[in-house]
C-alpha cells in the first residue's frame, strides 16, 4: 500500500482516532519520562533514549542504575526484565500481523507498546484476524509514536522548570487509571485485575520490576482456570 | 569521554532489548503453536500489566502498603475513580485526580 493510500484508508484513520483518545495519558507519561531522563542523563542522552529505546517503563527503571554508574549489562538486564511483558504481547499480536512480510512485521512490532495493544483490543473486540487490522495498527502506532516523542521532547526541554517536589509523576499514574477502568469490562477482567494488583503489591520486593511479570502470570493463570471452569459448567449443564 | 560512551552504549543496548522483546513472537515465519485456551487467557495480559504498575504507585510508599489515610494519592485515585464512574474517559480521571492531589500534596504535605 502506498503512503497516500494508507493515509486515506478507513481503518488507518480509525486506528489513529482511537489512539488519539488516549492522547492525554501518552502526553502525561512521556513528559514525566522526559523530565526524569533529563535530570539523570542531560538533554542529549535523554533525547537519544526517547528516540531509540521507546519503552517508557524500561526507560524509567534504568535511570537509578545509570545515575549510579551500574555496569551496562545490568542496565540491559533490567530493561529485559521490565520488557518481558512485550514477549507475551507479541503472542497476542502475532495472529493479526502474520500475513505481513517479516521485514514489515518486525518494523511495526518495534513500535507496539502497551497502549497499542490496549487500543487494539478495544477496537477489535472479537480478537480474530480480520482484514484491515494491520492498517488500524499502523494508524495507532503512527499517532502513539508522534505524541510520545513530541511530549518527551517537551519534557526534556522543560525539565529544569518543573520541580520534582510537585509530584507531577503522579499524573502519569492517574492517566493509567482511566486506561485500566476502560479494560475492566468483563467478570474475568475484574478478577484478573484484582489478582494482578494483589500479586504486584505482594511481590513488590522483587528486583528489576519482576513483580509485574509475576502479576501478569497470575492474571493469565486465573484466566485459564476460569475458562476451564466455564467449560466444566457447560458440560455439566449439557 | 567515558560517561558519554557509557550512556550511549547503555541506551543503544536497551533499544536492542526493546526490539528483541517486542518481536520475539513476530520474528519466525512459522506460526508458533499456542493452545487456543492460553491464547484467550493471554488477552488479560495488557490489563494485568497496567494494574500491576498502577496498584503499587497508588497503594504503596517506601516498599510497604500505606498505613495512613493522609496520603494525597488515595484521595486523588478515589476522585479519579468517581469521575470515571460518572463519565468514562481518559482525561477526566487525570484532571480530577490532579485537582485533588496537588492541593493535598503541596498544601498539606500529604
Amino acid at each position: 500500500m502506498t503512503l497516500r493510500a494508507l493515509l486515506r484508508d478507513a481503518q488507518f484513520r480509525r486506528g489513529a482516532r482511537d489512539m488519539l483518545a488516549f492522547g492525554p495519558a501518552l502526553v502525561a507519561w512521556a513528559m514525566v519520562s522526559g523530565v526524569a531522563m533529563t535530570q539523570v542523563l542531560g538533554p542529549w542522552l535523554a533525547a537519544l533514549m526517547a528516540l531509540t529505546v521507546f519503552a517508557g517503563s524500561a526507560q524509567l527503571a534504568s535511570l537509578p542504575l545509570l545515575a549510579t554508574g551500574a555496569p551496562v549489562w545490568v542496565v540491559w538486564a533490567s530493561a529485559a526484565c521490565v520488557n518481558l511483558r512485550f514477549i507475551v504481547f507479541g503472542a497476542n499480536w502475532r495472529p493479526h500481523l502474520a500475513h505481513l512480510p517479516r521485514g514489515r512485521r518486525v518494523l511495526l512490532g518495534y513500535f507496539l507498546a502497551d497502549l497499542n495493544l490496549v487500543v487494539f483490543q478495544k477496537g477489535w473486540p472479537n480478537a480474530r484476524p480480520e482484514p484491515g487490522q494491520a492498517a488500524y495498527i499502523v494508524g495507532g502506532a503512527a499517532v502513539s509514536w508522534s505524541i510520545w516523542q513530541s511530549a518527551s521532547m517537551v519534557g526534556i526541554f522543560l525539565s529544569s522548570m518543573v520541580p520534582t517536589a510537585w509530584g507531577i509523576g503522579f499524573a502519569g499514574t492517574l492517566s493509567m487509571l482511566g486506561m485500566a477502568y476502560s479494560l475492566l469490562n468483563t467478570r474475568v477482567a475484574w478478577i484478573a485485575g484484582a489478582l494482578s494488583a494483589t500479586a504486584a503489591i505482594a511481590a513488590y520486593a522483587l528486583p528489576l520490576k519482576l513483580n509485574i511479570v509475576v502479576a501478569i502470570a497470575a492474571a493469565v493463570a486465573v484466566g485459564l482456570v476460569m475458562q476451564r471452569a466455564a467449560r466444566g459448567t457447560r458440560r455439566v449443564s449439557a | 569521554m567515558s560517561t558519554w560512551s557509557y550512556g550511549v552504549s547503555a541506551i543503544l543496548g536497551m533499544a536492542v532489548v526493546t526490539f528483541v522483546t517486542r518481536n520475539l513472537f513476530l520474528w519466525s515465519e512459522r506460526e508458533p503453536r499456542i493452545p487456543q485456551s492460553l491464547r484467550r487467557a493471554l488477552q488479560v495480559a495488557p490489563l494485568a500489566a497496567i494494574v500491576a504498575v498502577l496498584a503499587p504507585e497508588i497503594l504503596m510508599a517506601h516498599g510497604h502498603v500505606v498505613d495512613t489515610w493522609r496520603d494525597a494519592r488515595l484521595f486523588a485515585a478515589a476522585a479519579g475513580t468517581a469521575w470515571y464512574a460518572v463519565r468514562p474517559g481518559m482525561m477526566g480521571p487525570l484532571v480530577s485526580g490532579m485537582a485533588v492531589y496537588l492541593p493535598l500534596h503541596l498544601g498539606l504535605g500529604w
